[in-house]
C-alpha cells in the first residue's frame, strides 16, 4: 500500500487525537476508583459538623494574653518572622477595633474601645469567597467547616487574597526558610516553599489527634472552640448568653469566628 | 508564509534585535524572580496584584478590540475594513500571547501552571478566563492565517472559515467580560464591586485597541508599500471617538454612585487615586495625567475636522491609548486594593526587575506582532485591490 505525505499526516493526526482522547476518557472513568483517602482517622479525633470559635475579649487583658496565643499558633505551624511588614506571613494577629471592624466605629467611641486590640484570623466562612475563586481547588472547604489550604497544589495566583474580605491570607513572597533562619522548626508540621498562599487551618492536624487548636489551648479560656451545630456545645452556650458580633457579616460570607465582650459569668 | 518574515531591510533587523535585547534583559530579570520569588516586585500582602495583572487586564481589552474591525467587515460587509481585518486579528494574537505571559510571570509557582487544567474548577472565574483566552487565540490564528493564505494565492477565503469568524465575533466581548468578572464579583472590594465593570472594560477596550490599530496602520503605511486605506483609518477614528466618550461616561457613573451615595467604602479608592488618602498619594500624578490625556484625546476626536487630519488623529490615538493604559493597566488594579480590608493603606510601586520583566513581555508581544505584520504586509504589497480597496482579486507576481 502506498501512501502520500498528506494521507500519512491525516492518519497520524487522527491517531494522535484518538490516543489523547482515549487516555483522557480512561482516566476520567478511573477517577472514582483512585480517590486519595486519608489514613484511618484516630479514634480520639475531635469531630464536628461546623467548627467555630468565640473570642471572649474580657479574657484578654495584658499583652501576654494575646502574645501567648499568637506564639503558640506561629510556633506550631512554622510561621516565619519576616521583618518587612509588606510581605509578612500571619496566621493569627492583633488589630485594633477600628481596623478589625472598619465602618463600625462611632464618632465618639471611647478611645479605649477604639484602640482595643482584637485577635484576627481566618474566619472559616460558611460561604468562603476564597474557595469560590481558587482555580485549582487548592483552597477548599471541609465537611466540618474548616477552610483548608493545600500548599502543594497552590499555584500562587493570589486570586484568593483579592477575594478574602478579611485580609486573612498571606503569600510567601520569598523562601520563608531563608527569611527566618532563627525559626525553631516544629518537625510535625511542614515548612513552606516560596510562591504559595497560606493561612490559619484551625489546627486540622491537632484536631485529628484529639487536641484543640494551639491558640485555644494557650488562651486560658479566652478562645472558646466547638461545634456550632451542636446545641449543647460550649460555643453555642456562650453565644446564647452574650451579645456577639462578627467581622463584616453584611457580605454574606457567614464567618465562623465570633467576638463577645464577655465579662459576665 | 513564515519565510516572508526572514527577508527584510536593515531597519527591520535593527528593530528585531532591539526587541530581542529587551526580551533578553527581561529574561535575566525573570530568572532572578524565579529564583528569589515575587518578593522582588513591589507587591505586598495588601496590594497582592500589581503591574503584571494590570497589563494582563489591559491587553485582554486590546485582544478583544480586534472584533471592531472584524465585525463591520464580515457582518456589515463594510469593505473598507477588508484590508485591515488581518491587522486586527494579528494584533489580537499578539495581545493574547502577552496576556498569557503576564499571568505566567505573576504566578508564585509557575511550574504548577498545569494544575489549572489538571484540577478544572468551573466556579473559578480564572479557570474560565484561561479557557476563553485560549479559544480566542486559536480562533484568531485560524481565521487570520487562513484568510491571508487564501489572499496570497489569489483566491477568496474558503467558506468553512465563516462560522469561525462569527464565533470569534461573539467570543471577543466574552473574553473581556470574563476578565471583568475576575474583579466584579469579589465581596468587600468596593472599587471593583460594580455591575458596570464589564461594560466599562468593553468601552475602554474598544477605544484603546482601535487607537493602537490606527497607530499601527499609520506606521505600516509609512514604512511599507501597503496602504491600509485612509477611509479605514478614519472609520477607526470614529470608533475610538464613540467608545472613548462611552468610557468617560461610564467612569462618570462610577463617580456619581460613589460620591452621591457618600458611602465611605465606595469613595475611598477614588479619593486615594485622584487626591490621596490620609497623606498617601503615590498614584495621584499618574491618574491626573490619565485624565488630562483623556481630555486632550476627546478634544481632538469629537470634532470631525480635527479627526480628519491624520497628524491630529495620531496625537489623539496616542493620548487615548496612554490614558487608558494608566487607568486600566495600573490605577484600576492598585486602586482596588487601597485601602486594605483593615482600612489601612499600603502603597504600591513597581520595582526595577518587575518593570524589566513587564517590558520584556511587551517586547515579546511586539516581536510576534512585527513578524505577523511583516508576513501580512509582504503578501498585501504583492496584492491588487479592487476599487473598494477590499481584497486582492488576482496575484501579480506569482
Amino acid at each position: 500500500m502506498s501512501m502520500n505525505r498528506r494521507e500519512f499526516l491525516k492518519i497520524a493526526g487522527i491517531s494522535t487525537v484518538l490516543g489523547i482522547g482515549g487516555i483522557t476518557a480512561a482516566s476520567g472513568l478511573r477517577k472514582n476508583l483512585v480517590e486519595a483517602s486519608q489514613v484511618k482517622p484516630s479514634s480520639g479525633a475531635l469531630k464536628a459538623k461546623r467548627w467555630a470559635m468565640v473570642i471572649d475579649m474580657s479574657k484578654f487583658k495584658t499583652d501576654d494574653d494575646y502574645q501567648r496565643c499568637i506564639d503558640a499558633c506561629h510556633r506550631a505551624h512554622n510561621v516565619p518572622n519576616i521583618s518587612n511588614p509588606k510581605q509578612e506571613v500571619k496566621w493569627l494577629w492583633k488589630e485594633t477595633y477600628e481596623h478589625a471592624f472598619p465602618g463600625q466605629e462611632d464618632e465618639y467611641l471611647s478611645e479605649e474601645i477604639k484602640h482595643l486590640p482584637f485577635l484576627v484570623l481566618c474566619n472559616h466562612c460558611t460561604n468562603p469567597p476564597c474557595v469560590r475563586v481558587c482555580p485549582t481547588k487548592a483552597t477548599f472547604k471541609r465537611n466540618d467547616g474548616i477552610v483548608m489550604m493545600d500548599m502543594h497544589r497552590c499555584i500562587g495566583c493570589r486570586f484568593c487574597m483579592a477575594a478574602c474580605p478579611y485580609g486573612a491570607r498571606s503569600f510567601n513572597f520569598k523562601d520563608p526558610r531563608k527569611l527566618d533562619p532563627g525559626l525553631e522548626k516544629n518537625l510535625e508540621f511542614p515548612t513552606r516553599t516560596k510562591g504559595v498562599v497560606e493561612k490559619c487551618t484551625l489546627c486540622y492536624e491537632r484536631l485529628a489527634e484529639g487536641l484543640e487548636p494551639a491558640c485555644v489551648e494557650a488562651s486560658k479560656g479566652g478562645l472558646i472552640f466547638g461545634d456550632l451545630e451542636d446545641p449543647d456545645s460550649e460555643v453555642r452556650k456562650v453565644l446564647s448568653l452574650n451579645y456577639s458580633f462578627r467581622r463584616r457579616p453584611e457580605l454574606g460570607t457567614q464567618p465562623g469566628v465570633y467576638y463577645i465582650l464577655g465579662g459576665k459569668e | 508564509m513564515l519565510e516572508k518574515a526572514l527577508k527584510g531591510g536593515t531597519r527591520y533587523w535593527v528593530w528585531i534585535f532591539f526587541l530581542l535585547s529587551v526580551i533578553g534583559t527581561g529574561f535575566i530579570a525573570y530568572l532572578y524572580q524565579f529564583k528569589v520569588g515575587l518578593g522582588i516586585t513591589g507587591m505586598s500582602r495588601d496590594v497582592s496584584w500589581g503591574l503584571y495583572i494590570g497589563q494582563f487586564t489591559f491587553l485582554v481589552g486590546v485582544a478583544a478590540s480586534g472584533v471592531m474591525v472584524v465585525l463591520p467587515y464580515y457582518l456589515h460587509d463594510y469593505k473598507k475594513f477588508g484590508r485591515i481585518t488581518v491587522l486586527g486579528e494579528f494584533l489580537a494574537i499578539s495581545a493574547v500571547i502577552m496576556c498569557m505571559l503576564f499571568i505566567f510571570v505573576d504566578m508564585g509557582q509557575p511550574l504548577r501552571v498545569l494544575n489549572v487544567i489538571l484540577h478544572p474548577t468551573p466556579n473559578s472565574v480564572m479557570f474560565f478566563d484561561m479557557l476563553v483566552l485560549s479559544v480566542y487565540l486559536l480562533l484568531n490564528i485560524l481565521v487570520g492565517w487562513t484568510v491571508l493564505g487564501a489572499e496570497r494565492k489569489g483566491f477568496p477565503y474558503p467558506k468553512w472559515v465563516k462560522p469561525f469568524v462569527y464565533l470569534s465575533i461573539a467570543w471577543a466581548p466574552s473574553i473581556h467580560t470574563v476578565t471583568a468578572f475576575l474583579y466584579a464579583g469579589l465581596p468587600g472590594r468596593h472599587f471593583w464591586l460594580s455591575a458596570i465593570m464589564a461594560a466599562r472594560f468593553l468601552a475602554s477596550a474598544f477605544a484603546g485597541g482601535p487607537a493602537l490599530l490606527i497607530l499601527l496602520a499609520l506606521i505600516v503605511r509609512k514604512y511599507t508599500k501597503f496602504d491600509p486605506g485612509k477611509e479605514a483609518i478614519q472609520a477607526l477614528g470614529k470608533i475610538v471617538t464613540y467608545f472613548m466618550i462611552t468610557n468617560v461616561f461610564f467612569l462618570g457613573l462610577e463617580f456619581f454612585t460613589a460620591f452621591y451615595s457618600q458611602i465611605p467604602g465606595h469613595m475611598h479608592s477614588f479619593i486615594y487615586l485622584y487626591s490621596g488618602l490620609e497623606g498617601h498619594a503615590k498614584l495621584v500624578p499618574i491618574m491626573w495625567l490619565s485624565s488630562i490625556l483623556a481630555v486632550i484625546a476627546l478634544a481632538i476626536l469629537i470634532f470631525p475636522q480635527n479627526r480628519k487630519k491624520e497628524g491630529l488623529l495620531a496625537i489623539a490615538s496616542v493620548s487615548t491609548f496612554l490614558s487608558l493604559w494608566i487607568d486600566k493597566g495600573f490605577g484600576l488594579i492598585v486602586g482596588g486594593f487601597v485601602p486594605n480590608p483593615f482600612e489601612k493603606i499600603t502603597e504600591y510601586w513597581p520595582t526595577v526587575p518587575e518593570t524589566l520583566i513587564t517590558l520584556a513581555v511587551w517586547a515579546i508581544g511586539f516581536l510576534v506582532l512585527t513578524i505577523l505584520y511583516k508576513i501580512a504586509v509582504s503578501i498585501k504589497e504583492d496584492a491588487v485591490f479592487d476599487k473598494y480597496g477590499e481584497k486582492q482579486v488576482q496575484a501579480t507576481n506569482k
